[in-house]
């Protein structure tokens, strides 16, 4: 029994220990407050080199982490449990922490290098004049597939997927917005719609389409291109070029009837603790080199038009990736629908999951 | 034990254990089960719940967990008790629980590659002189994959109980002229039943909750309760919602514990005396 007494008493002790050692580490870094900045990213995607070119310029230490949804960063943000200092959101989510006052303001006189972006991509509707956030990566929602599967068969229109020629061949990114907004654009509505009888048309469409629908992922979409384990994926622009390093046979197409364009970019949310770093940090980003490194790393397109100057021309002119801004005109920015409308969204998607197990 | 009155107090840290961490957090998901979005007391997170889909789902994850569970025991049963017959029982028992070491996700990572159009599976099918077959995201990939993952802990209970039995019982049997099928069937059977129930529990309840497989062995074809929770949580931010549906996976477990919880009459366990 003493035995046990002991022990427990014990753990208590050493907990209380370890609690006061992460308290005092924890304070410790909020007080060298110049020292170390913490940047919170989506996964691959920034140029790790990058992050010890700026530790060596600055002196500044980057403490990085990744999220791999815009809804899991903004909540670990609201908790606040830790503060980060760079964040990348895309622009719907952008609008949904103004909303929720969970950015600071971005003082321009401190990112000299924002003359650096193509003013196409500065003061969006999202965000106008750029009060709160910094372009980081652009790109488009659309079709990757690999002709040599599929006999040469290309895709201009989402009802390209519908081919009956496709069964099982298709893969669909798992997110609502995107599948659901791809039922949305084939019926010509817009991908931000609301009417509900424009999104039970869209899903009921989107359900004749469960027999060609091999599954629906994420991110192991580049895995299963790259070695020709399925020949169609809808997905993102910047996973279709990272499957298109690997592997030269696959294209990507973004269909004619419409789809979305999004923005990630740069914020600093409002539990940052070194606001001075932040802006050191987004600044640096920003210069045409390093962006223009980040780009090739990345692979999704960069807003950053002298950086663009710097890169391939190859990679700069291919279209599919940097469409032209008349091709941009087909192509819809998220809205922020809210909670309720993005339940319904989520709730028509779910059915649909559903739809595909008979 | 006599004096119930006065418990001892070195009790208190399971207590105060079992109230944060059991009790706290289900109340917690009741109540959350009770508001909507915008945090008002409402019923209709429950309403929702018994509306078509989450009807279909709810049925189609006790479906699936049913056909794991069932194959479990068909594969678990034979395979604990050819292990109380062998020699190093404790070394193959550890051979079978090894695999349930290695992470779920490790685990189903390489189930992609193995079940994958040029993976090992569809070489031998090619071998026999068939086609590529697509195996990964069909629902047999995912009761397979889901079969594999849950075998040890079928396995383990099952031996436990099958090993417990006293072997004069099924002399005894023997000797007073029962053949082997009835000795199976009336002595070795009932005294074991406690061991399969066990693994039923071990097995049925995670199963209805599955999560990672659906989405990677099974690309989303397959819909659990679980998966439905996690997208209330992460994407739609519903917690009310997800909340619900947790209260009934909860509700479920309860019933599942209820039916297959032992019934204890008093007397000798697994005819060994006391």
């Amino acid at each position: 029994m003493k035995g046990i007494i002991r022990a427990s008493a014990a753990i208590v002790i050493i907990s209380a220990v370890l609690f006061y050692a992460v308290h005092l580490l924890e304070s410790s870094s909020a007080t060298s407050g110049s020292g170390s900045i913490s940047v919170y990213n989506w996964g691959e995607y920034i140029d790790p080199e990058l992050i010890s070119q700026f530790e060596e310029e600055t002196g500044i230490q980057v403490i990085y982490e990744t999220f791999d949804s815009n809804e899991s960063m903004m909540t670990k943000v609201e908790q606040g449990g830790t503060s980060y200092d760079v964040a990348m959101p895309s622009e719907y989510a952008i609008e949904k922490m103004k909303e929720n006052d969970l950015l600071l303001p971005i003082d321009h006189s401190k990112i000299p290098n924002l003359k650096n972006i193509d003013p196409y991509f500065l003061d969006l509707p999202f965000d106008p004049g750029n009060e709160y956030s910094i372009p980081y990566f652009w790109g488009t929602v659309g079709i990757a597939y690999n002709p040599t599967l599929l006999e040469g068969q290309t895709f201009e229109s989402w009802d390209d997927l519908w081919n009956p020629t496709l069964e099982q061949e298709v893969i669909l990114v798992d997110s609502a917005r995107e599948v659901i907004g791809m039922g949305l654009n084939s019926l010509g509505y817009s991908l931000n719609s609301t009417d509900l009888g424009e999104l039970r048309e869209a899903t009921d469409k989107l359900k004749t389409l469960g027999p060609n629908v091999k599954a629906i992922i994420g991110d192991e979409i580049v895995e299963m291109m790259r070695r020709e384990e399925a020949a169609v994926a809808v997905t993102w622009s910047g996973q279709a070029a990272d499957m298109m390093w690997i592997n030269e046979d696959i294209d990507y197409a973004v269909p004619e009837e419409g789809s979305n364009l999004w923005f990630d970019n740069m914020i600093i949310p409002s539990t940052a603790g070194n606001v001075d770093g932040a802006h050191q940090f987004i600044n640096f980003m920003l210069d045409a080199e390093v962006a223009a490194q980040n780009a090739d790393y990345v692979g999704y397109s960069s807003p950053n038009a002298a950086a663009l100057e710097l890169m391939d021309p190859e990679v700069t002119g291919d279209e599919r990736f940097y469409p032209t801004e008349k091709m941009r005109d087909r192509l819809e920015v998220y809205e922020n629908l809210g909670l309720e409308m993005l339940g319904v969204y989520n709730e028509l998607f779910l059915e649909f999951k559903m739809d595909m197990e008979k | 034990m006599t004096n119930r009155s006065s418990r001892p107090w070195y009790l208190a840290p399971y207590y105060i254990w079992i109230l944060l961490f059991v009790i706290a957090p289900i109340a917690l998901v009741v109540y959350f089960s009770f508001l909507d979005l915008a945090g008002n007391f409402t019923l209709e997170n429950y309403a929702n719940f018994f509306s078509s889909t989450y009807f279909r789902m709810t049925l189609s994850s006790f479906w699936y967990a049913f056909l794991i569970t069932f194959i479990s025991v068909l594969i678990a049963y034979p395979t604990a008790y050819w292990l109380t017959k062998t020699k190093h029982k404790q070394l193959w028992l550890l051979l079978i629980i090894i695999p349930s070491w290695i992470n779920l996700l490790l685990k189903a990572y390489a189930f992609i590659g193995i079940f994958g159009l040029y993976g090992p599976a569809n070489q031998l099918i090619q071998f026999f002189g068939a086609g590529p077959l697509q195996i990964l995201f069909t629902d047999f990939s995912f009761v397979f994959v889901a079969v594999y993952i849950f075998i040890p802990f079928m396995v383990l209970p099952i031996f436990n109980s099958l090993d417990k039995i006293n072997s004069a019982l099924i002399d005894a049997s023997r000797d007073l002229g029962a053949s082997q099928w009835t000795t199976f069937r009336r002595v070795i059977f009932p005294l074991a039943i406690n061991g399969v129930k066990s693994g039923v529990q071990a097995v049925f309840i995670p199963a209805l909750s599955l999560f990672v497989i659906t989405r990677l062995i099974a690309g989303n074809k397959v819909i659990t309760l679980g998966t439905a929770i996690e997208q209330q949580f992460l994407v739609t931010q519903n917690w009310g919602m997800g909340s619900t549906i947790a209260v009934f996976l909860i509700l479920f477990m309860i019933i599942i514990m209820l039916l297959t919880g032992p019934k204890e009459k008093g007397g000798a366990l697994n005819g060994k005396a006391k």
